[in-house]
């Protein structure tokens, strides 16, 4: 994707009530991606979407749009639409005065309006609902209400706050995919907001992960599995196993007593670093040399696979397998190279700790 | 929750409004279409119908004060309900504070303050060498008392209503290219229409029938129909066949008066959606 830069973040920093929302956030937005703010939340990732949609103003820092500086723009100027959490319809409205409603603000000529908004209609499959009250709507119309009426304006971009965060499994699946090509239909711009990491995953064409009001990493969807930047990046996106070791040289770690080759390289030598190993990448095999040897604790069936905890000198260890461990089994663990992914612990010893501040808020 | 089973909770004030309500409305029909006597007349009626300059009167410094008070309440209302809570509810006690004091205590207060030749406003004017100005015994002084009365039963329900509108729909119209003049035209009223259906007939009904505030600050020459009904009934001239037939001819002017009104918001709200 070699698109222009249609919005730039530059050393954004907010602060409200004393405390700091996001802290110096850089961030460039190409034209046409699908890009996804992903983080727990509190993690500024929607504060982040209000600068760019223009309802909050950063307290430092400059927004770009086109290469324009739009700090001061109020929201209505701005070529942006928003699908807003929990959708916001208009009540005294119905569906099609809905989806009107940005046309008829620009005069739009009646037989233009009907004309595109029985599009919209169509494009998110709601077909004969126009003149239904809004309130009697499912969750899932609704939510395609919302999208109506931000696309029919033809933005530039989109912003969706968790649009999806209020409908049920089912639902959510089937309007991911249906995001995903509208997305690509329109060729519209659209940055998503979720905790979600299956969503952000399955949707994006790059997810930022934010945490603590700081960007951790920006990436494919691949790049941010396969090789977190940082334990908290990790620990967000799928399960791992995280495990304290040193770098011996380039292609050459410790970890749980034992050295394996790796493809890393790039660290100083004997630098302490951390481990990621998933555990869909982990193979039990024959209790072995070259093994991380350990007794089978626990077993669930999870469906697709089975989630086994294997006890190793005092570290647990996760493991999906489709094949069945009976507990109490002796086993060693074994995995390739490549599925080592090594990073730098500085990097994580701040992301550990507003993990633990986090954990501890939340307990309160 | 079983409704059948709870439904002798009602019975209090049904009981209430038969004895307090439903009868005594009754017995303004009789009086107001007989005689002395118990006969059956239109006569009341027809002498009450001479009274319609002052009923007009009445219907015009009412509606004058009721918009007066929603032109003041409207914004207010809006900024109350945007404030935070503490602010918002120091805000309510504000408003409701004169209402603690007697209404009679604060009519006279205006009296004092309105006088001609002593008061306060004047003598403060006459520090500057400006005035008398002479509003005392105006209807000027009585659309004034009208909205110092009534206005909290204006703010009231305004307020109540728009704590309850969403802000999410306020960005989301800016979203859709509101500026803050279309937020409110799009948004806000059609929003509050409810709060400003209510507030209108509360200010309304109670201002076309007063007559404490015409009489005291009025004077003789803006009597209002509330005063006419109050002398048919208390003072010097008892006839409490014509005051029911004025009071009989005021409920109806009140209901074709709201019917308007009503029918003004529905256009209004239509008006509005286009």
């Amino acid at each position: 994707m070699e698109n222009s830069v249609i919005v730039k973040l530059e050393d954004i920093v907010v602060v409200y009530d004393d405390e700091m929302v996001l802290k110096k956030i850089n961030l460039d937005i190409k034209d046409k991606e699908f890009i996804t703010l992903l983080g727990p939340s509190g993690c500024g990732k929607t504060t982040t979407l209000r600068i760019i949609g223009g309802f909050a103003k950063p307290t430092s820092g400059n927004v770009f749009f086109d290469g324009k500086l739009i700090n001061d723009i109020p929201p209505y100027k701005r070529h942006v639409n928003t699908v807003f959490q929990k959708y916001a319809l208009f009540p005294h409205l119905n569906v099609f005065e809905n989806i009107a409603f940005g046309l008829k603000l620009k005069k739009t000529p009646e037989k233009e309006i009907r004309n595109r908004v029985h599009e919209m209609l169509e494009l998110v499959n709601l077909e004969g609902y126009a003149s239904r009250n809004v309130d009697l709507l499912s969750g899932g119309q609704q939510q395609r209400v919302a999208i109506a009426r931000a696309l029919i304006n033809k933005p530039r971009m989109l912003l969706l706050d968790e649009p999806l965060g209020a409908l049920d499994l089912q639902l959510r699946k089937e309007m991911q995919i249906e995001l995903k090509k509208i997305q690509q239909q329109t060729g519209i711009t659209f940055i998503y907001v979720t905790h979600d990491q299956e969503e952000a995953l399955s949707m994006s064409d790059r997810v930022v992960v934010m945490n603590g009001g700081v960007i951790n990493q920006i990436g494919s969807p691949e790049d941010i599995y396969n090789e977190p930047e940082n334990a908290f990046v990790a620990k967000f996106i799928g399960e791992s196993n995280i495990i304290d070791g040193i770098m011996h040289e380039d292609y050459l770690v410790e970890f749980a007593g034992q050295k394996f080759v790796c493809v890393d390289k790039g660290f100083a030598k004997m630098e302490p670093i951390e481990v990621v190993i998933r555990p869909e990448d982990i193979r039990i095999t024959e209790p072995g040399d070259d093994t991380i040897d350990g007794t089978v604790e626990n077993v669930v069936f999870k469906g697709v696979h089975f989630e086994i905890s294997v006890a190793s000198y005092g570290k647990t260890w996760l493991i999906h397998s489709t094949q069945y461990t009976a507990p109490g089994t002796f086993v060693g663990l074994t995995f390739t190279p490549n599925d080592i992914h090594i990073m730098h612990k500085s990097n994580t010893k701040n992301v550990m700790k507003s993990l633990v501040d986090e954990g501890e808020e939340n307990e309160q | 929750m079983n409704n059948k089973k709870l439904r002798w909770l009602a019975l209090p004030y049904l009981t209430w409004m038969v004895l307090f309500t439903i009868i005594p409305l009754a017995l303004i029909v009789v009086f107001a279409f007989t005689t002395r006597d118990g006969n059956f007349t239109f006569d009341n009626i027809q002498h009450a119908a001479k009274y319609l300059p002052v009923l007009v009167k009445s219907v015009w410094l009412a509606a004058l004060a009721t918009v007066i008070s929603l032109v003041i309440a409207y914004p207010l209302a809006y900024i109350m309900s945007n404030m935070r809570l503490n602010y918002q509810n120091t805000m309510m006690t504000l408003v409701m504070l004169p209402m603690w004091m007697s209404f009679l205590l604060r009519t006279y207060a205006w009296m004092s303050i309105l006088e001609t030749n002593s008061g306060l406003l004047n003598s403060f004017l006459g520090l500057f060498n400006l005035g008398p100005v002479h509003i005392m015994n105006t209807q000027a002084a009585v659309v004034l008392g009208m909205v110092y009365n009534y206005i909290p039963y204006m703010i009231l329900p305004l307020y109540t209503i728009m704590v309850k509108i969403d802000r999410r729909l306020i960005e989301a119209a800016q979203d859709l290219g509101c500026n803050t003049y279309h937020v409110f035209r799009k948004v806000i009223i059609p929003l509050s229409f409810p709060g400003i259906t209510s507030g209108v007939t509360m200010t309304f009904v109670p201002a076309v029938s007063t007559f404490v505030i015409s009489q005291m600050l009025g004077g003789a020459k803006n009597y209002l129909i509330g005063d006419l009904i109050d002398q048919n009934f208390v003072s010097g001239g008892y006839n409490p066949h014509y005051g029911s037939a004025i009071s009989l001819l005021l409920m109806v002017v009140v209901f074709i008066c709201m019917g308007i009104f009503n029918q003004f918001d529905n256009e209004e709200m239509e008006e509005t959606l286009k």
